[in-house]
Protein backbone atom coordinates (compact mmCIF):
# COMPACT_ATOMS: atom_id res chain seq x y z
CA UNK A 1 0.00 0.00 0.00
CA UNK A 2 1.12 3.40 -0.88
CA UNK A 3 1.34 6.49 1.04
CA UNK A 4 -1.67 8.04 -1.08
CA UNK A 5 -3.43 4.32 -0.97
CA UNK A 6 -2.88 5.34 3.24
CA UNK A 7 -3.86 8.96 2.74
CA UNK A 8 -7.06 8.22 1.27
CA UNK A 9 -8.03 5.36 3.65
CA UNK A 10 -6.88 7.54 6.57
CA UNK A 11 -9.59 10.42 5.36
CA UNK A 12 -12.07 7.95 5.00
CA UNK A 13 -11.93 6.72 8.70
CA UNK A 14 -11.23 10.24 9.88
CA UNK A 15 -14.74 11.23 8.27
CA UNK A 16 -16.71 8.30 9.34
CA UNK A 17 -15.35 6.97 12.39
CA UNK A 18 -14.42 10.22 13.88
CA UNK A 19 -16.63 12.48 12.53
CA UNK A 20 -14.49 15.40 11.59
CA UNK A 21 -14.29 18.01 9.19
CA UNK A 22 -13.14 16.51 5.94
CA UNK A 23 -12.53 20.18 4.38
CA UNK A 24 -9.86 20.42 7.27
CA UNK A 25 -7.74 17.42 6.76
CA UNK A 26 -4.64 17.78 5.02
CA UNK A 27 -1.05 16.08 5.68
CA UNK A 28 0.24 19.05 7.46
CA UNK A 29 -3.11 19.39 10.05
CA UNK A 30 -2.51 19.09 13.37
CA UNK A 31 -5.06 16.87 15.21
CA UNK A 32 -5.41 18.56 18.24
CA UNK A 33 -5.28 22.04 16.55
CA UNK A 34 -6.53 22.13 13.57
CA UNK A 35 -9.16 19.09 13.57
CA UNK A 36 -10.41 19.52 17.30
CA UNK A 37 -9.19 16.15 18.31
CA UNK A 38 -9.14 15.87 22.36
CA UNK A 39 -7.30 13.30 24.14
CA UNK A 40 -10.36 11.11 24.05
CA UNK A 41 -10.04 11.54 20.42
CA UNK A 42 -6.53 10.54 19.85
CA UNK A 43 -7.32 7.65 21.32
CA UNK A 44 -10.26 7.08 19.24
CA UNK A 45 -7.92 8.22 16.42
CA UNK A 46 -5.26 5.64 17.01
CA UNK A 47 -8.32 2.64 17.57
CA UNK A 48 -9.73 3.78 13.92
CA UNK A 49 -6.00 3.55 12.40
CA UNK A 50 -5.26 -0.25 14.31
CA UNK A 51 -8.83 -1.37 12.62
CA UNK A 52 -8.54 -0.30 9.48
CA UNK A 53 -4.84 -1.27 8.44
CA UNK A 54 -4.39 -4.37 10.81
CA UNK A 55 -1.60 -2.55 12.77
CA UNK A 56 -0.66 -2.25 16.34
CA UNK A 57 0.56 1.34 17.54
CA UNK A 58 2.22 1.36 21.34
CA UNK A 59 1.59 4.37 23.29
CA UNK A 60 4.91 5.21 23.15
CA UNK A 61 4.70 5.48 19.06
CA UNK A 62 1.46 7.06 19.03
CA UNK A 63 3.19 9.87 21.06
CA UNK A 64 4.83 11.26 18.16
CA UNK A 65 1.80 11.21 16.09
CA UNK A 66 1.13 14.84 16.08
CA UNK A 67 -0.29 15.45 12.00
CA UNK A 68 -2.34 13.83 9.61
CA UNK A 69 1.36 13.55 7.70
CA UNK A 70 2.80 11.46 10.80
CA UNK A 71 -0.15 9.34 10.71
CA UNK A 72 0.17 8.51 7.31
CA UNK A 73 4.12 7.84 7.93
CA UNK A 74 3.64 5.55 10.45
CA UNK A 75 1.45 3.26 8.91
CA UNK A 76 3.25 3.68 6.11
CA UNK A 77 6.17 2.27 7.93
CA UNK A 78 4.42 -0.42 9.67
CA UNK A 79 3.06 -1.68 6.47
CA UNK A 80 6.04 -2.03 4.23
CA UNK A 81 8.74 -2.42 6.81
CA UNK B 1 -47.16 30.87 54.52
CA UNK B 2 -43.65 30.34 55.31
CA UNK B 3 -42.32 33.54 53.95
CA UNK B 4 -39.78 32.06 51.01
CA UNK B 5 -38.34 32.72 48.09
CA UNK B 6 -40.95 31.53 45.27
CA UNK B 7 -40.79 29.54 42.06
CA UNK B 8 -42.40 29.16 38.57
CA UNK B 9 -42.21 27.27 35.77
CA UNK B 10 -41.04 29.81 32.87
CA UNK B 11 -40.55 27.03 30.42
CA UNK B 12 -41.37 23.26 29.12
CA UNK B 13 -39.81 20.73 26.12
CA UNK B 14 -40.77 17.49 25.97
CA UNK B 15 -39.92 14.47 23.67
CA UNK B 16 -42.30 11.67 24.24
CA UNK B 17 -43.45 8.66 22.26
CA UNK B 18 -46.77 10.71 21.50
CA UNK B 19 -45.47 14.08 20.48
CA UNK B 20 -41.86 15.46 19.83
CA UNK B 21 -42.78 18.75 21.06
CA UNK B 22 -44.81 20.27 23.66
CA UNK B 23 -48.26 20.76 20.99
CA UNK B 24 -47.88 17.35 19.58
CA UNK B 25 -47.47 15.81 22.68
CA UNK B 26 -50.88 17.80 24.14
CA UNK B 27 -53.22 17.17 20.88
CA UNK B 28 -52.02 13.19 21.27
CA UNK B 29 -52.63 13.77 25.56
CA UNK B 30 -56.45 15.15 24.56
CA UNK B 31 -56.80 12.60 21.42
CA UNK B 32 -56.44 9.94 23.69
CA UNK B 33 -53.50 8.36 21.53
CA UNK B 34 -51.54 5.18 22.01
CA UNK B 35 -47.47 5.79 21.54
CA UNK B 36 -47.11 1.82 22.16
CA UNK B 37 -46.28 -0.80 19.30
CA UNK B 38 -44.08 -3.82 18.10
CA UNK B 39 -40.18 -3.57 19.00
CA UNK B 40 -38.19 -1.67 16.16
CA UNK B 41 -35.05 -1.06 18.05
CA UNK B 42 -34.15 -4.86 18.21
CA UNK B 43 -35.68 -7.79 17.53
CA UNK B 44 -37.62 -9.07 20.63
CA UNK B 45 -38.30 -12.00 19.00
CA UNK B 46 -38.28 -14.80 21.96
CA UNK B 47 -38.47 -12.63 24.41
CA UNK B 48 -41.95 -12.24 27.04
CA UNK B 49 -42.53 -8.51 25.91
CA UNK B 50 -42.81 -7.14 22.26
CA UNK B 51 -44.11 -4.42 22.72
CA UNK B 52 -42.79 -0.83 23.74
CA UNK B 53 -43.80 2.89 23.53
CA UNK B 54 -40.64 4.36 21.07
CA UNK B 55 -40.17 7.89 20.53
CA UNK B 56 -40.59 8.17 16.71
CA UNK B 57 -39.22 10.13 13.72
CA UNK B 58 -36.40 10.95 16.09
CA UNK B 59 -32.64 11.35 13.40
CA UNK B 60 -29.92 12.60 15.75
CA UNK B 61 -28.23 13.78 12.68
CA UNK B 62 -31.53 16.78 12.77
CA UNK B 63 -30.03 17.94 16.31
CA UNK B 64 -26.64 17.12 16.65
CA UNK B 65 -23.21 16.77 14.57
CA UNK B 66 -22.04 13.80 13.63
CA UNK B 67 -18.62 13.86 16.28
CA UNK B 68 -21.63 14.84 19.06
CA UNK B 69 -23.99 11.86 18.49
CA UNK B 70 -20.95 9.55 18.34
CA UNK B 71 -20.12 10.57 21.80
CA UNK B 72 -23.04 11.51 23.49
CA UNK B 73 -25.65 8.35 24.43
CA UNK B 74 -28.99 8.97 23.38
CA UNK B 75 -30.05 9.26 26.85
CA UNK B 76 -28.49 12.52 26.72
CA UNK B 77 -29.53 13.17 23.48
CA UNK B 78 -32.81 13.13 24.45
CA UNK B 79 -32.65 15.34 27.72
CA UNK B 80 -30.38 17.83 25.59
CA UNK B 81 -33.73 18.22 22.91
CA UNK B 82 -36.02 18.73 26.21
CA UNK B 83 -34.01 20.96 27.87
CA UNK B 84 -33.74 23.26 24.65
CA UNK B 85 -37.02 23.38 23.92
CA UNK B 86 -37.63 24.62 27.56
CA UNK B 87 -34.73 27.03 27.55
CA UNK B 88 -36.14 28.36 23.80
CA UNK B 89 -39.43 28.42 25.36
CA UNK B 90 -38.21 30.31 28.70
CA UNK B 91 -36.37 33.32 26.73
CA UNK B 92 -33.33 32.08 28.54
CA UNK B 93 -31.68 30.34 25.77
CA UNK B 94 -28.82 32.46 25.65
CA UNK B 95 -27.26 33.48 28.91
CA UNK B 96 -24.52 36.52 27.64
CA UNK B 97 -22.94 36.92 30.86
CA UNK B 98 -21.28 35.26 33.25
CA UNK B 99 -22.34 36.92 36.65
CA UNK B 100 -26.32 35.54 35.22
CA UNK B 101 -24.84 31.99 34.33
CA UNK B 102 -23.52 31.51 37.75
CA UNK B 103 -27.13 31.90 39.38
CA UNK B 104 -28.36 29.26 37.33
CA UNK B 105 -27.65 25.35 37.24
CA UNK B 106 -29.21 22.23 36.29
CA UNK B 107 -30.65 19.22 38.10
CA UNK B 108 -31.49 16.19 35.57
CA UNK B 109 -33.19 12.71 36.62
CA UNK B 110 -32.54 9.36 35.18
CA UNK B 111 -33.18 5.90 35.61
CA UNK B 112 -30.01 4.11 34.52
CA UNK B 113 -27.82 6.74 32.12
CA UNK B 114 -26.61 5.92 29.18
CA UNK B 115 -27.90 2.28 29.23
CA UNK B 116 -26.96 1.77 25.52
CA UNK B 117 -23.19 2.96 25.31
CA UNK B 118 -23.20 0.14 28.24
CA UNK B 119 -24.16 -2.41 26.85
CA UNK B 120 -22.73 -1.89 23.72
CA UNK B 121 -19.41 -1.12 25.04
CA UNK B 122 -19.55 -4.66 27.12
CA UNK B 123 -20.32 -6.56 23.93
CA UNK B 124 -17.16 -4.86 22.59
CA UNK B 125 -15.20 -6.08 25.51
CA UNK B 126 -15.94 -9.62 25.45
CA UNK B 127 -15.94 -10.01 21.50
CA UNK B 128 -13.01 -7.86 20.78
CA UNK B 129 -11.06 -7.08 24.24
CA UNK B 130 -10.38 -4.31 26.20
CA UNK B 131 -7.88 -2.97 23.45
CA UNK B 132 -11.10 -1.79 21.49
CA UNK B 133 -13.20 -0.16 24.53
CA UNK B 134 -14.10 2.96 23.48
CA UNK B 135 -12.40 5.96 25.78
CA UNK B 136 -15.57 7.79 25.55
CA UNK B 137 -17.78 4.65 26.58
CA UNK B 138 -17.44 5.90 30.47
CA UNK B 139 -18.96 9.67 29.60
CA UNK B 140 -21.37 8.44 27.56
CA UNK B 141 -22.39 5.51 30.15
CA UNK B 142 -22.72 8.03 33.05
CA UNK B 143 -26.09 9.22 34.20
CA UNK B 144 -25.01 12.84 35.13
CA UNK B 145 -23.48 13.27 31.73
CA UNK B 146 -27.15 14.80 30.56
CA UNK B 147 -26.40 17.50 33.30
CA UNK B 148 -22.92 18.51 32.40
CA UNK B 149 -23.76 18.48 28.62
CA UNK B 150 -26.76 20.90 29.41
CA UNK B 151 -24.35 23.29 31.64
CA UNK B 152 -21.89 23.41 28.70
CA UNK B 153 -24.52 23.73 25.91
CA UNK B 154 -26.25 26.76 27.80
CA UNK B 155 -23.73 28.03 29.68
CA UNK B 156 -25.05 27.03 33.48
CA UNK B 157 -22.33 27.63 36.14
CA UNK B 158 -24.19 27.04 39.07
CA UNK B 159 -25.39 23.88 41.06
CA UNK B 160 -25.18 20.94 38.08
CA UNK B 161 -26.17 17.62 39.74
CA UNK B 162 -27.89 14.57 38.86
CA UNK B 163 -30.52 12.01 40.88
CA UNK B 164 -30.66 8.34 40.30
CA UNK B 165 -33.89 7.42 41.71
CA UNK B 166 -35.44 4.86 38.98
CA UNK B 167 -38.96 5.89 37.98
CA UNK B 168 -39.28 8.75 40.28
CA UNK B 169 -35.18 10.76 39.34
CA UNK B 170 -37.32 13.31 37.37
CA UNK B 171 -39.55 14.28 39.89
CA UNK B 172 -37.03 14.24 42.59
CA UNK B 173 -35.09 16.17 40.15
CA UNK B 174 -37.60 19.03 39.81
CA UNK B 175 -38.32 18.99 43.62
CA UNK B 176 -34.28 19.87 44.34
CA UNK B 177 -34.16 22.03 41.78
CA UNK B 178 -36.89 24.12 42.96
CA UNK B 179 -35.33 23.85 46.64
CA UNK B 180 -31.72 24.78 45.49
CA UNK B 181 -33.99 28.01 44.10
CA UNK B 182 -36.00 28.86 47.26
CA UNK B 183 -32.73 28.45 49.09
CA UNK B 184 -31.11 31.19 47.30
CA UNK B 185 -28.44 28.72 46.31
CA UNK B 186 -29.75 29.88 42.28
CA UNK B 187 -32.13 31.59 40.74
CA UNK B 188 -32.98 29.63 37.53
CA UNK B 189 -32.61 25.82 37.40
CA UNK B 190 -33.39 23.24 33.86
CA UNK B 191 -34.68 20.60 35.64
CA UNK B 192 -36.37 17.49 34.34
CA UNK B 193 -35.10 14.15 33.16
CA UNK B 194 -35.08 11.47 30.74
CA UNK B 195 -34.55 7.52 29.62
CA UNK B 196 -33.58 5.65 26.50
CA UNK B 197 -33.91 2.10 27.62
CA UNK B 198 -35.46 0.34 25.24
CA UNK B 199 -32.86 -2.42 24.80
CA UNK B 200 -32.81 -6.16 24.25
CA UNK B 201 -31.33 -6.49 28.06
CA UNK B 202 -33.78 -4.35 29.62
CA UNK B 203 -36.59 -5.59 28.04
CA UNK B 204 -35.49 -8.83 28.70
CA UNK B 205 -34.74 -8.40 32.71
CA UNK B 206 -38.09 -6.23 33.36
CA UNK B 207 -39.85 -8.91 31.40
CA UNK B 208 -38.36 -11.76 33.61
CA UNK B 209 -39.04 -9.34 36.61
CA UNK B 210 -42.94 -9.82 35.06
CA UNK B 211 -43.49 -5.90 35.04
CA UNK B 212 -44.17 -5.86 31.87
CA UNK B 213 -46.93 -6.68 29.55
CA UNK B 214 -46.82 -9.08 27.26
CA UNK B 215 -50.18 -7.86 25.63
CA UNK B 216 -47.59 -8.42 22.22
CA UNK B 217 -50.99 -8.77 20.03
CA UNK B 218 -52.53 -5.54 21.10
CA UNK B 219 -50.22 -3.00 22.00
CA UNK B 220 -51.76 0.06 21.96
CA UNK B 221 -54.16 -1.41 24.56
CA UNK B 222 -51.43 -2.82 26.33
CA UNK B 223 -51.13 0.28 29.20
CA UNK B 224 -54.33 0.47 30.81
CA UNK B 225 -53.69 1.46 34.46
CA UNK B 226 -56.75 0.93 36.95
CA UNK B 227 -58.37 -0.82 34.56
CA UNK B 228 -59.07 -4.64 36.25
CA UNK B 229 -57.01 -6.43 32.56
CA UNK B 230 -54.02 -4.73 33.49
CA UNK B 231 -51.25 -6.66 33.17
CA UNK B 232 -47.52 -4.82 33.52
CA UNK B 233 -46.66 -1.75 32.42
CA UNK B 234 -45.07 -0.51 28.74
CA UNK B 235 -41.82 0.61 28.32
CA UNK B 236 -40.97 4.14 27.03
CA UNK B 237 -38.86 6.15 26.47
CA UNK B 238 -38.00 10.30 26.22
CA UNK B 239 -37.83 13.21 28.31
CA UNK B 240 -39.06 16.45 29.79
CA UNK B 241 -37.34 19.24 31.11
CA UNK B 242 -38.57 22.58 32.78
CA UNK B 243 -37.22 25.74 33.58
CA UNK B 244 -37.88 26.65 36.85
CA UNK B 245 -37.30 30.07 37.52
CA UNK B 246 -37.52 32.45 41.06
CA UNK B 247 -40.88 34.26 40.56
CA UNK B 248 -39.67 38.07 41.05
CA UNK B 249 -37.08 38.04 38.58
CA UNK B 250 -39.32 36.22 36.12
CA UNK B 251 -42.16 38.53 37.02
CA UNK B 252 -39.91 41.26 36.25
CA UNK B 253 -38.29 40.20 33.02
CA UNK B 254 -42.16 39.84 31.81
CA UNK B 255 -41.73 35.70 31.64
CA UNK B 256 -44.45 33.47 30.40
CA UNK B 257 -45.20 31.84 33.59
CA UNK B 258 -47.23 28.49 33.48
CA UNK B 259 -47.64 27.69 36.84
CA UNK B 260 -46.22 28.09 40.50
CA UNK B 261 -44.15 25.37 41.92
CA UNK B 262 -46.50 24.47 44.86
CA UNK B 263 -44.58 21.37 47.17
CA UNK B 264 -42.32 18.53 46.74
CA UNK B 265 -42.86 15.31 49.38
CA UNK B 266 -40.68 12.31 49.27
CA UNK B 267 -40.35 9.01 51.12
CA UNK B 268 -39.59 6.11 51.37
CA UNK B 269 -41.12 2.45 51.61
CA UNK B 270 -38.48 1.27 53.31
CA UNK B 271 -40.24 -2.45 52.46
CA UNK B 272 -38.80 -4.00 49.28
CA UNK B 273 -36.79 -3.84 46.15
CA UNK B 274 -39.31 -3.29 43.76
CA UNK B 275 -42.73 -4.01 45.37
CA UNK B 276 -44.79 -1.33 46.96
CA UNK B 277 -45.24 -1.19 50.41
CA UNK B 278 -49.00 -2.92 50.67
CA UNK B 279 -51.67 -0.29 51.83
CA UNK B 280 -49.82 2.66 50.27
CA UNK B 281 -48.61 3.96 53.27
CA UNK B 282 -45.65 5.21 51.67
CA UNK B 283 -46.48 6.70 48.96
CA UNK B 284 -49.39 8.36 50.74
CA UNK B 285 -46.72 10.12 53.09
CA UNK B 286 -45.05 11.28 50.09
CA UNK B 287 -48.45 12.81 48.83
CA UNK B 288 -49.05 14.44 52.29
CA UNK B 289 -45.85 16.20 52.39
CA UNK B 290 -45.86 17.69 49.29
CA UNK B 291 -49.78 19.37 50.01
CA UNK B 292 -47.77 20.43 53.82
CA UNK B 293 -45.00 21.97 51.69
CA UNK B 294 -47.76 23.43 49.51
CA UNK B 295 -50.00 24.52 52.66
CA UNK B 296 -52.88 23.68 51.13
CA UNK B 297 -55.18 20.64 52.45
CA UNK B 298 -56.98 17.87 50.38
CA UNK B 299 -59.82 19.37 49.40
CA UNK B 300 -57.69 21.84 47.46
CA UNK B 301 -55.95 19.59 45.03
CA UNK B 302 -57.80 19.51 41.78
CA UNK B 303 -56.07 16.74 39.37
CA UNK B 304 -53.66 14.21 40.28
CA UNK B 305 -51.82 13.08 37.23
CA UNK B 306 -51.12 9.19 39.15
CA UNK B 307 -47.74 7.40 38.95
CA UNK B 308 -50.37 4.73 37.52
CA UNK B 309 -48.03 1.92 35.91
CA UNK B 310 -50.78 -0.10 34.47
CA UNK B 311 -48.92 -3.08 37.17
CA UNK B 312 -51.12 -5.22 38.97
CA UNK B 313 -49.27 -3.75 42.69
CA UNK B 314 -48.59 -0.14 41.70
CA UNK B 315 -51.61 0.68 40.97
CA UNK B 316 -53.78 -1.15 43.60
CA UNK B 317 -51.52 0.48 45.80
CA UNK B 318 -51.23 3.91 44.45
CA UNK B 319 -55.37 3.98 44.91
CA UNK B 320 -54.95 3.08 48.37
CA UNK B 321 -52.52 6.02 48.83
CA UNK B 322 -54.19 8.41 47.33
CA UNK B 323 -57.45 8.08 49.71
CA UNK B 324 -54.73 7.78 52.80
CA UNK B 325 -53.77 11.02 51.58
CA UNK B 326 -56.54 12.65 50.45
CA UNK B 327 -59.16 11.32 52.78
CA UNK B 328 -63.12 11.08 51.46
CA UNK B 329 -61.91 14.08 48.69
CA UNK B 330 -60.12 11.18 47.02
CA UNK B 331 -63.45 10.14 45.70
CA UNK B 332 -64.08 13.96 43.77
CA UNK B 333 -60.71 13.74 42.60
CA UNK B 334 -60.23 13.69 39.05
CA UNK B 335 -57.03 11.03 38.67
CA UNK B 336 -55.52 10.38 35.05
CA UNK B 337 -52.14 7.80 34.24
CA UNK B 338 -50.90 9.47 30.87
CA UNK B 339 -48.77 6.29 31.05
CA UNK B 340 -51.90 4.97 29.49
CA UNK B 341 -50.43 7.06 26.18
CA UNK B 342 -46.90 7.90 26.84
CA UNK B 343 -45.67 4.06 28.33
CA UNK B 344 -43.50 4.60 31.15
CA UNK B 345 -40.90 7.14 30.55
CA UNK B 346 -39.13 5.45 33.50
CA UNK B 347 -36.36 7.98 34.90
CA UNK B 348 -37.79 10.52 32.61
CA UNK B 349 -41.64 9.84 33.83
CA UNK B 350 -41.88 12.62 36.41
CA UNK B 351 -40.81 15.29 34.01
CA UNK B 352 -43.40 14.58 31.42
CA UNK B 353 -45.83 13.74 33.61
CA UNK B 354 -45.37 17.23 35.47
CA UNK B 355 -45.47 18.89 32.15
CA UNK B 356 -49.00 16.69 31.27
CA UNK B 357 -49.96 18.22 35.01
CA UNK B 358 -48.91 22.26 34.12
CA UNK B 359 -50.54 21.75 31.02
CA UNK B 360 -53.89 20.63 31.85
CA UNK B 361 -54.32 23.20 34.53
CA UNK B 362 -52.96 25.91 31.95
CA UNK B 363 -55.67 24.62 29.45
CA UNK B 364 -58.69 23.51 31.64
CA UNK B 365 -58.09 20.03 29.79
CA UNK B 366 -57.23 16.74 32.19
CA UNK B 367 -55.50 14.45 30.31
CA UNK B 368 -57.88 10.82 30.03
CA UNK B 369 -56.87 7.06 31.40
CA UNK B 370 -56.66 5.49 27.79
CA UNK B 371 -57.69 1.59 27.84
CA UNK B 372 -59.94 1.68 30.98
CA UNK B 373 -62.62 -0.70 30.27
CA UNK B 374 -63.26 -2.86 33.08
CA UNK B 375 -63.25 -1.65 36.33
CA UNK B 376 -61.05 -2.95 39.28
CA UNK B 377 -62.67 -3.23 43.07
CA UNK B 378 -59.35 -1.95 44.09
CA UNK B 379 -59.06 0.54 41.88
CA UNK B 380 -62.51 2.56 42.87
CA UNK B 381 -61.61 6.32 42.09
CA UNK B 382 -62.72 8.84 39.27
CA UNK B 383 -59.84 8.11 36.52
CA UNK B 384 -61.11 10.08 34.08
CA UNK B 385 -61.62 7.05 31.65
CA UNK B 386 -61.32 7.64 28.07
CA UNK B 387 -61.90 11.50 26.78
CA UNK B 388 -60.37 14.41 28.45
CA UNK B 389 -62.75 16.56 30.76
CA UNK B 390 -63.22 20.16 30.69
CA UNK B 391 -62.20 20.95 34.43
CA UNK B 392 -60.82 24.64 36.14
CA UNK B 393 -58.53 23.35 38.81
CA UNK B 394 -56.10 25.22 40.67
CA UNK B 395 -54.00 23.19 42.18
CA UNK B 396 -52.63 19.45 40.72
CA UNK B 397 -50.53 16.76 42.06
CA UNK B 398 -48.05 14.40 40.42
CA UNK B 399 -46.98 11.11 41.60
CA UNK B 400 -44.04 9.38 41.04
CA UNK B 401 -42.49 5.84 42.69
CA UNK B 402 -39.38 4.26 41.71
CA UNK B 403 -37.71 0.74 42.54
CA UNK B 404 -36.08 0.88 45.63
CA UNK B 405 -39.03 2.00 47.59
CA UNK B 406 -38.70 6.10 46.34
CA UNK B 407 -41.96 8.46 46.57
CA UNK B 408 -42.48 11.76 45.06
CA UNK B 409 -45.29 13.83 45.16
CA UNK B 410 -45.02 17.63 43.48
CA UNK B 411 -47.89 20.23 43.37
CA UNK B 412 -47.85 22.91 41.06
CA UNK B 413 -50.70 25.73 41.61
CA UNK B 414 -51.96 28.28 38.90
CA UNK B 415 -49.89 31.35 39.02
CA UNK B 416 -51.12 33.99 40.63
Amino acid sequence: MDRADIESRLRDVLVSELGLDAAKINLEANFEQDLDVDSLGVVELLMAMEDEFGVKIPDEEAEHIHTVGEAVDLVHTKLNG
Amino acid sequence: MIDRRRVVVTGIGVLTPIGNDIESFWSSLMAGISGAGPITRFDPSGMRCQIAAEVKGYHAEEHFERREIRRIDVYSQYFLIAARQAMMDSGLAFLPDDERAARAGVMVGGGFGGMQAFIEEVRVLDTRGPDRVSPIGIPKIIANMAAGLASIEHNLLGPVSCVVTACSASANAIGDAAEIIRRGAADVMLAGGAEAAITDYAIASFGQSRALSTRNNDPTAASRPFDAGRDGFVMGEGSGALVLEERERAIARGARIYAEFGGYGMSADAYHITLPRPGGTGAARAMTAAMADAAIGPADVGYINAHGTSTEANDATETAAIKIALGEHAYRVPVSSTKSMTGHVLGGAGAVEAIASILAMERGRLPPTINYEVPDPECDLDYVPNRPREAKVDWVMSNSFGFGGHNVALVFRRPS
